[in-house]
């Protein structure tokens, strides 16, 4: 980025880019995320993370189901969707990341069906040879891939915002790592949360909860650096300020609530039980933290346009 | 007459010197194809086209410039006029982020969004620097300029340059018209109008602007960024994704911390009771 000494000048239009959006980030973001965990969990974690990882490739699948419904209705010709696979540019977040929510598509809904599958909840004897497939050498490849492009599905949207020449969103190059840091911190406050639903994931919850809590701190850095590189370019008060603000207190409550509290499976006590409060206390702070990351992305659409 | 060749790279040189405002370029563009318009806007100035959009692919832009001090008789300078127009950039924001292919470069080396392809995704108008494309509220696709494509293929001039009254849109071949510019403003620094300058005629911004203007002031003042700020959106990829890539190692590093400080083995399955937070 060339280094400007004044402040940066922009005379762009808005692209009126607003609720869908705004949706499509904010789904887009949990279910790379939870890809991304789900994955994770199947390649570095033990046997008995299992469990686990399949819930985040059962989150994976719905979060994605809005994005291309989302994404279409946004086009001011829904019927030329398909337009954009006309072409590939390796330069263009927007080109890239169609191709790219193709590819992560398919690799979402195998997933889900072969958790499906070993889960005993779809029996098809075809489905059961191509999950097999996926116990041999196509296993560890297969979710390292999938990883790969939840990654990118998670991250790229705010690539997407900074190509482009309107004040904010240009001013600064921490909005990918931002918004992928933030997918994943929601991802695993719901799988934390969801473990509750399936107790053979319970030894992960704790390994999901600390995660939670990292990925929070990452959030909390790139917040930091994003309004650095604002400053530089003269563009804080117009992300920061009236009435932006105000989003961005709710992130940052979602942010500090998610660090103060736990959305992951709360203790049970010395007889295993659960206080009836503290599940309530889990579920609120994993509202919070989603919550918080759809008005983060907010801020970040809406100050700019 | 003007010969028209394709292959060969054709402009406008707009001299803001001799602008009128007279607008007949707004009304030529609009009727040529067969732009509705909006309605007029009625600000604290004389411009009531507002800015350059869907509909208004020509806006002569009334900059008001009146010095707060007063000013020797033939020295005041109340009124910037400029015929605002689609820049046809060399390196275009708008055709380097396009993700349908809707956005091409022509044979008249002008910049054209083909209708019938554009999906309305609005990328190309988060991009552009000068705030010229916008979605057709009727056809619902991007719309702006094209420097009179048809009327090219037939042989003609755009409606804008024919139109214009003063010269101060001059339509040609893109070498000839910066020869003309050059000579344009040497002629007004040698009468005493230093501030004259040109601006998108060398490949200082944009890679050199098809549509070029001489300017009696800084660009800022026309509402046009400065070379130092005339950057492509393609400059945020290399950081964006290396923050993405760093972030995503950071996160893998976080989960294997994550697994290694994994609290306790597995439990038997909880129950869930009601009872009290104290009892806990």
């Amino acid at each position: 980025m060339t280094p400007l000494l004044d402040d940066a000048q922009h005379f762009v239009r808005d692209p009126d880019w607003t609720w869908y959006i705004l949706g499509y980030f904010f789904f887009a973001g949990l279910s790379g995320g939870s890809y991304i965990l789900a994955s994770f969990l199947r390649l570095f974690g033990k046997s008995v993370d299992e469990p686990a990882a399949r819930l985040g490739y059962y989150i994976a699948f719905p979060a994605l189901l809005p994005c291309p419904v989302l994404l279409t209705l946004d086009l001011g010709k829904p019927l030329r969707f398909y337009h954009m696979l006309f072409t590939f540019k390796w330069w263009s977040p927007m080109s890239v990341g169609a191709w790219a929510l193709v590819v992560f598509g398919a690799m979402v809904t195998a997933s889900f069906v072969e958790v499906l599958v070993r889960d005993g909840k779809l029996r098809m004897g075809l489905l059961r040879g191509a999950v097999r497939l996926l116990d041999g050498f196509l296993g560890k490849p297969w979710a390292f891939v999938g990883a790969l492009f939840g990654l990118f599905i998670a991250g790229y949207t705010g690539v997407l915002l900074s190509v482009s020449n309107q004040p904010v969103w240009s001013d600064t190059w921490a909005l990918g790592g931002l918004f992928l840091a933030s997918g994943l911190s929601g991802s695993a406050a719901l799988m934390g949360w969801l473990v509750r639903f399936r107790h053979d994931a319970e030894p992960t919850a704790s390994v999901i909860g600390v995660s939670e809590r990292m990925f929070q701190v990452l959030e909390l850095v790139l917040i930091a650096v994003f309004a650095i590189t604002l400053i530089q370019a003269g563009a804080f008060g117009r992300a920061f300020g009236y009435p932006w603000i105000m989003l961005w207190l709710v992130a940052w409550l979602g942010i500090v609530g998610g660090l103060s509290f736990r959305s992951a499976r709360p203790s049970p006590g010395p007889d295993g039980t659960l206080a009836t409060s503290r599940v309530h206390t889990a579920t609120l702070t994993m509202m919070l933290v989603l919550i918080g990351i759809l008005a983060l992305r907010a801020a970040v659409i809406f100050s700019a346009q | 007459m003007l010969e028209i060749t394709p292959g060969k790279a054709y402009g406008f040189f707009t001299d803001t010197s001799v602008c009128i405002g007279c607008k007949a370029c707004e009304v030529a563009c609009k009727q040529w194809n067969l732009l509705d318009g909006n309605s007029p806007v009625f600000g604290d100035g004389y411009d009531n086209t507002g800015s350059l959009d869907a509909q208004n692919w020509r806006h002569v832009q009334f900059i008001d410039n009146v010095p707060d001090s007063a000013t020797t008789i033939g020295n005041g300078k109340a009124w910037l006029m400029m015929s605002d127009v689609c820049k046809h950039c060399t390196h275009a924001s708008c055709l380097e982020v396009c993700p349908t292919g809707a956005i091409i470069r022509t044979e008249f080396d002008s910049v054209f969004i083909q209708p019938d392809v554009c999906n309305g995704c609005r990328d190309c108008i988060a991009a552009c620097p000068y705030g010229v494309i916008e979605m057709d509220e009727h056809t619902k696709v991007a719309q702006k300029c094209t420097l009179c494509y048809d009327r090219l293929q037939g042989g003609l001039e755009p409606a804008c340059a024919k139109a214009c009254p003063t010269q101060s849109i001059q339509f040609g071949p893109l070498t000839e018209l910066r020869e003309k510019a050059k000579q344009r403003v040497d002629a007004l620094h040698s009468q005493g109008v230093p501030e004259a300058r040109l601006y998108g005629a060398d490949e200082s911004v944009y890679g050199g602007l098809n549509a070029f203007f001489l300017l009696m002031d800084e660009p800022e003042k026309y509402n046009l960024p400065n070379a130092a700020n005339a950057v492509l959106p393609r400059r945020n990829n290399f950081g964006g994704y290396l923050t993405a890539a760093v972030t995503a190692a950071l996160a893998v590093i976080g989960g294997l911390v994550a697994l290694r400080r994994r609290r306790e083995p597995a439990r038997a399955p909880v129950k869930e009771e009601h009872r009290d937070d104290a009892a806990s």
